[in-house]
């Protein structure tokens, strides 16, 4: 029997693969993936909880997070392709004209 | 109507001020004489229906419109018109007018006309607010008025450096002599200006008045907040009216054109102290000790500057002294009590002193400006007019019998004595035989003897900018022309017979004192006709052997200064040298006042000020050098930054559920 807590457990291990992704990573594709893993990391946790605590606000927030997700990737998406048209490269750790 | 007289002048000073130097200079220049003219015009229809009035009627009250209203207390711009601001307003719009008129001859050649007359005139406008204001504030508005006029005229040629022609002496240029003025000026304001505001705090009010007349009320005589308060007063009137120890600015006011020196450095405006404290008498009679002061001050003042005036080469300085001499005179008489012998002095001395100096302007401008007496002498013959108004002027200045300088100074040290100021007295009889020999050593090596100077001859160079053409050519000596010999003839008639309004009660009416009962009440000499005679018997022998002493001395046997000078060369350097006073004033006050404030300005101002606003900048941008290596750009570091960061937010607010 699979319990709200084995949800947790693994939108929480999920949670932690994108962060990881997000700070490990240089290519900025991957670093979009994982702020996607994180995303949807919340949004299994959401879902779990609305169904353990019976309550459908929870599957509410998914589609608001999903409508989010979606416009911040293309967001960025078309930053990057902007920033690789300039640079002709797109490695995250050279893309430092903002340092003090 | 009374506002008429103030504001004719005004509207000339606004015509001459917008559009004057566009006019054509005859029109501009009678323009102001006209305005001044119209309103001496309007002031003696005042005056003739102040005096149809009883006697004890005599004063009208005229109020325009509120100045300043706070809760109860209230200024207004409102007129107060008794005998003595009649007094005043003749004299300031009558010899005005007569000054103003010699001046379109007189500045004849001078390019900025217009700029001269609207001082002239906005100098009448606020002289009149002074002596018609019905209350101190307003009075003090006109007072600082004349001080600026004082101060553009006194500058009126700040271009050139020198204007002192063929002469060895140095003088401080017009813009430095406007500036000393005006400093100088400045001190004896503050003094004024604290007393009034001490009157403010004592009596709730300024109006003349109220202020009168609670000060009668409240106080006893000698009460020690009337003193200090009219000791501030005075201090302001010592400014105004170049008495001890601020009389150092007049002198260096002749820098100015002859003109201005007539009108505002003799007849008017250096009065405005004698007025106020004549005014105020009802304040001043409370404060003996005051009194006392001014008495004493104004004999000081009156020798010290007579024995300068015996030593000064410049005929205009001779003058100027003359008139801190004579001011000592009038408070001498303020001091003893005498406010109606101060006021005839006063009125006396307006007319022999302006002719004197607009007689002396007569000689520097057919001498191209050469005014230094060693060099003058012989003019007699070639400026007879002159002459003969000079000497009128000089024989009313000594107090000669019968001319008005006789009757006024005799009124004084009658006044003196018989109040029993016996050693002022004795001061006072000394100052006028020195008065007599200034004047007349001013007279013979002016006019008398042979010329000192060669037809033709040219006397030094003018500025660039020399206000008559014929500066830069030869010495040809020429009579005044009309429009400058008629105003000396119309006061030379005033300094002849001037006096006679005011007869010593053994010989006749004393028709000035009458009229001015109401404002300083009556009172009569408590001496015998007897020692009147002698009194007036000792100041004619004075007068008389002071005469004889010049004659002698400039006329007769002319080596006796020079050896007087050789034998006593310590006295003759400190009369020279005016005492050192300017000297001392300059080490002991200018020099550390300088210091002071470049102290303020480079170490306080430079320094502190400044080193707190630069430090604060330099603070700022040391921090942010050293804390600009955490923003290095790099993305990632940012990212887990943040992730700390709401790590450790969570954990706390997990922790504290």
């Amino acid at each position: 029997m699979l319990t709200v807590t084995h949800y947790t457990i693994l939108s929480a291990l999920l949670f932690a693969i994108g962060a990881l992704t997000v700070l490990i990573r240089r290519n900025p594709l991957i670093m979009f993936m994982g702020i996607e893993l994180m995303l949807n990391a919340v949004n299994l946790a959401f879902v779990a909880f609305s169904r353990f605590l019976n309550d459908m606000s929870g599957q509410v927030f998914v589609f608001i997070v999903l409508t989010v997700a979606a416009a911040e990737v293309a967001v960025g998406l078309a930053l990057v392709v902007a920033i690789f048209r300039a640079r002709e490269n797109v490695d995250v750790d050279e893309i430092d004209l903002l340092k003090g | 109507m009374l506002w008429l007289i103030p504001a004719l002048p005004l509207l000339g000073a606004v015509v001459n001020g917008l559009v004057g130097s566009r006019l054509p200079r005859a029109l501009s220049s009678w323009l102001a004489v006209a305005f001044l003219g119209a309103a001496f015009g309007v002031s003696v229809s005042a005056v003739s229906n102040l005096i149809a009035l009883p006697a004890e009627e005599r004063v009208i009250h005229e109020t325009l419109y509120q100045w300043i209203g706070v809760g109860d207390f209230s200024v207004n711009v409102a007129f107060w018109f008794d005998p003595l601001s009649a007094i005043m307003i003749l004299v300031i719009t009558g010899i005005g007018t007569l000054i103003t008129m010699y001046a379109v001859g007189y500045m004849e050649h001078e390019h900025d006309y217009a700029r001269f007359f609207t001082a002239m005139n906005l100098f009448a406008f606020a002289m009149l607010m002074l002596v018609l204001a019905d209350n101190y504030l307003l009075m003090f508005l006109g007072w600082e008025g004349v001080g600026v006029c004082s101060y553009l005229l006194i500058g009126f040629w700040f271009n050139r450096d020198n204007l002192a022609v063929g002469t060895d002496e140095k003088f401080l240029s017009p813009r430095s002599s406007a500036t000393k003025a005006f400093v100088v000026n400045r001190i004896g304001d503050f003094g004024f200006m604290l007393g009034i505001i001490l009157m403010f705090w004592t009596f709730g009010s300024l109006a003349f008045e109220e202020v009168f007349h609670d000060a009668e009320a409240m106080f006893q005589i000698g009460a020690p907040v009337i003193t200090i308060m009219t000791l501030l007063l005075f201090l302001g009137a010592t400014g105004k009216s170049a008495q001890i120890p601020l009389y150092v600015w007049l002198p260096d006011a002749m820098a100015g054109p002859t003109p201005v020196s007539a009108l505002i450095h003799a007849a008017t405006m250096v009065t405005a102290g004698v007025y106020m404290v004549a005014r105020s008498h009802v304040l001043y009679e409370l404060a003996p000790i005051t009194l006392s002061v001014v008495a004493i001050i104004g004999v000081l003042t009156a020798f010290v500057a007579a024995t300068i005036a015996l030593a000064q080469n410049d005929l205009k300085r001779v003058l100027a002294y003359s008139t801190v001499s004579q001011l000592g005179y009038m408070f001498f008489a303020l001091g003893v009590g005498a406010f109606g012998a101060g006021i005839f002095h006063l009125m006396t001395h307006a007319f022999f002193k302006a002719l004197l100096f607009l007689s002396a302007g007569a000689v520097m401008h057919a001498m191209n400006d050469m005014i230094d007496m060693r060099r003058l002498g012989g003019l007699r013959k070639i400026m007879p007019i002159t002459f003969a108004t000079f000497l009128i002027g000089a024989l009313a200045l000594s107090g000669f019998p019968l001319f008005s300088g006789f009757f006024s100074k005799d009124e004084i040290l009658a006044e003196g004595y018989s109040r029993g100021a016996i050693v002022l007295w004795v001061v006072g009889v000394l100052v006028a035989l020195m008065t007599a020999i200034y004047s007349f050593r001013a007279v013979i090596l002016t006019f008398g003897g042979k010329p000192r100077w060669k037809e033709g001859e040219v006397v030094g160079a003018h500025d660039k900018d020399a206000h008559d053409e014929h500066g830069a050519h030869g010495l040809h000596p020429h009579e005044a022309s009309p429009v400058m010999w008629v105003p000396l003839v119309v006061l030379a008639v005033g300094a002849l017979f001037g006096g006679f309004v005011g007869l010593p009660h053994i010989l006749g009416p004393n028709y000035f004192a009458q009229f001015l009962e109401p404002v300083f009440g009556g009172h009569e000499l408590e001496i015998s006709a007897t020692l009147e005679w002698t009194l007036i018997a000792t100041s004619t022998i004075a007068a008389l052997i002071g005469i004889f002493i010049a004659l002698r001395f400039y006329a007769g046997d002319t080596k006796i200064p020079a050896q007087l000078a050789r034998d006593y060369p310590s006295l003759y350097n400190l009369l020279a040298n005016k005492y050192w006073v300017d000297q001392i004033y300059d080490y002991t006050l200018a020099r550390p006042g300088r210091w002071l404030a470049n102290a303020f300005w480079l170490d306080v101002d430079g320094r502190v000020i400044n080193g707190f606003a630069d430090g604060l900048g330099h603070a700022f941008r040391n921090i942010g050098q050293r804390v600009r290596s955490l923003q290095g750009g790099y993305a990632r570091g940012y990212a887990l930054a943040m992730l700390i960061g709401i790590v450790v937010v969570i954990a706390v607010v997990v922790a504290r559920l």
